[in-house]
């Protein structure tokens, strides 16, 4: 294990000034998470247009250095691509955390890469897994706008 | 009393967390296991396994004497009127659960209105909140002070003329105030309300008489207690035992079962359906001898000192703001550091050796009070000594280093 590898200064920084905080104005799509465990929560506002690009993303919610960091980073990968291979880097970075599969992912160039296996130290500490995939979760909620809460227990 | 030697009879501590020793500071949660108990249950499966109370052969008759003698032990060291006051369940929060149940199904109508604390553990509320469902019950909160603390006025403040019950924890599991019991039930008793107390946090770390507390029924963790998991008492008044109906139904606590009619077995037995965590009954009989071993008045002084001198230091850390500051506090230290998150904190702690608990700690209208998702707990138990404090304040420091704070 290594506190370095899981706190790096890109996490601390997304963590502490994260990246599109808010609410997107004209938003089209949103669903809610929360980890009834430890109370984090995040709520993703999405405008996908009608040619299926993710015009625009943005998220309000709550929660540790960890989960701010990975909405924040997610929100930044998937803002302007189109709705395939936002999902195609969903399932990239859910591989990566869950499975430890090493990231594959001919969607992102060098640097968004970089960005995203900044959350790779995650996959050491299990209990913190779900920090950092609470915000992924709830956007594949919100490509569907479920009206229900994604929970980490569930 | 000599603390170190007391740590040696927890074998846990001859463990290595991430290649340190082990600051257990997380109690309130769980209490670690002495080897006295540990054994007690190895020794009970290898040598003497039965059922209770089912069989007339050798094996179960000694193990139903040592289920029982448990029962008595309970009895005498929560000085408790008759044995048949003292019933096995899964857990406080099956105690819990167990009271609200069976008060639901007989004592309260709609309408009715049960006086929690802006306290409360959820398994404190939850069981209550169901009869808001099915029976039309009001609930109502006693307010905290600025102090998380409730004072016995708060409590007055709150009752109406249709408060019938009154179930309070005796101790916070996040602010540490221990409330006044006591007098909480004289005002009740003057008005004829029942009272019910989560003693989940005093069990372990204050002295319990029920004769003098005059509460109507008290509920127990005994995991938290130095014993086993799975298991809780529930201490009843015999009037109301008696009187209440059987919250489960099943083998042991029936007396005939026809087509047409059954009728229920007497105290204990009406509480205990089906087969009991028989082991770790018998083994809790050991935690209760390794707290009076020891003595409940020596552990009350070495976790008051260990308290203050955590909530000192903790204090002059200028980036850590404690939870709290209640007249009488038990050995909860609730904190949080500006700028860290909790979970940061307590897996950059965990790193070092220390174990905290960082969460809502199944409070979160208390958290909702305070403004706050989530704060980081220390919890003391009577192994802990205050170098552990030391080195959660050092480890404190380095959360901070890392996070780039001063």
């Amino acid at each position: 294990m290594n506190l370095k590898e899981l706190y790096q200064e890109i996490i601390l920084e997304h963590g502490k000034n994260p990246k599109n905080l808010g609410k997107t104005e004209n938003f089209n799509k949103d669903a809610k998470g929360n980890n009834p465990l430890c109370g984090d929560n995040v709520h993703v506002y999405l405008k996908l247009n009608d040619k299926k690009i993710i015009e625009d993303i943005s998220f309000e919610g709550s929660g540790c250095a960890i989960s701010m960091a990975s909405a924040s980073i997610m929100t930044d990968l998937v803002k302007g691509k189109n709705l395939t291979i936002a999902k195609e880097i969903i399932e990239d970075f859910l591989g990566m955390i869950k499975e430890k599969e090493e990231l594959n992912t001919k969607n992102l160039n060098d640097d968004e890469k970089t960005k995203l296996m900044c959350l790779s130290g995650v996959k050491q500490y299990p209990m913190r897994v779900k920090c950092a995939t609470l915000s992924w979760h709830t956007l594949v909620s919100a490509f569907e706008n479920k009206k229900t809460e994604v929970n980490t227990e569930n | 009393m000599n603390i170190s030697q007391i740590k040696k009879e927890f074998p846990i501590f001859d463990e290595k967390i991430h290649n340190n020793d082990l600051v257990y500071l997380d109690s309130a949660n769980s209490s670690q296991k002495p080897i006295a108990v540990i054994d007690r249950i190895n020794d009970f499966y290898s040598k003497q396994f039965s059922n209770v109370g089912r069989s007339v052969h050798y094996l179960s008759v000694a193990a139903t004497n040592l289920y029982e003698n448990t029962r008595i032990s309970v009895q005498k060291y929560i000085n408790a009127k008759d044995k048949n006051e003292i019933v096995f369940t899964k857990g406080a929060t099956e105690a819990l659960n167990l009271v609200a149940n069976t008060l639901g199904q007989k004592y309260l109508q709609e309408g009715d209105e049960i006086l929690i604390t802006e306290l409360e553990h959820h398994s404190n509320y939850v069981p209550w909140h169901f009869l808001r469902k099915s029976k039309n019950i009001k609930i109502n909160f006693a307010e905290i002070n600025e102090d998380g603390d409730v004072p016995l006025e708060n409590i007055e403040k709150a009752l109406t003329p249709r408060t019938k019950v009154i179930a309070i924890t005796h101790l916070s599991n996040v602010t540490g105030a221990i409330l006044p019991i006591k007098e909480i039930t004289d005002l009740a008793h003057s008005k004829g309300i029942i009272v019910v107390i989560d003693g989940c946090q005093s069990a372990p770390h204050l002295k319990l008489d029920m004769q003098d507390l005059d509460c109507d029924f008290y509920a127990i963790s005994c995991h938290k207690m130095y014993g086993p998991t799975g298991l809780g008492i529930l201490y009843g008044k015999k009037k109301w035992l008696d009187e209440l109906p059987p919250y489960q139904g099943g083998g042991g606590m029936i007396k005939e079962v026809k087509k047409d009619r059954i009728s229920y077995g007497d105290l204990p037995n009406k509480y205990e359906a089906g087969t009991m965590a028989t082991a770790q009954v018998i083994a809790f009989d050991q935690s209760i001898k390794f707290l009076e071993n020891i003595g409940i008045d020596k552990i009350m002084l070495h976790e008051k000192e260990l308290i203050e001198y955590g909530q000192e230091l903790l204090r002059k850390n200028n980036s850590v703001k404690l939870i709290g500051n209640p007249k009488n506090k038990g050995g909860v230290l609730s904190f949080i550091v500006e700028g860290i998150h909790p979970h940061d904190i307590a897996t950059i702690l965990d790193e070092d050796g220390i174990a905290i608990r960082a969460g809502h700690h199944c409070c979160q209208i208390l958290h909702d009070k305070l403004g706050i998702a989530a704060s980081a707990r220390a919890s003391v138990g009577i192994y802990n000594t205050k170098d552990d404090f030391d080195k959660l304040n050092n480890s404190i420091n380095n959360c901070k280093k890392i996070f780039n704070l001063k």
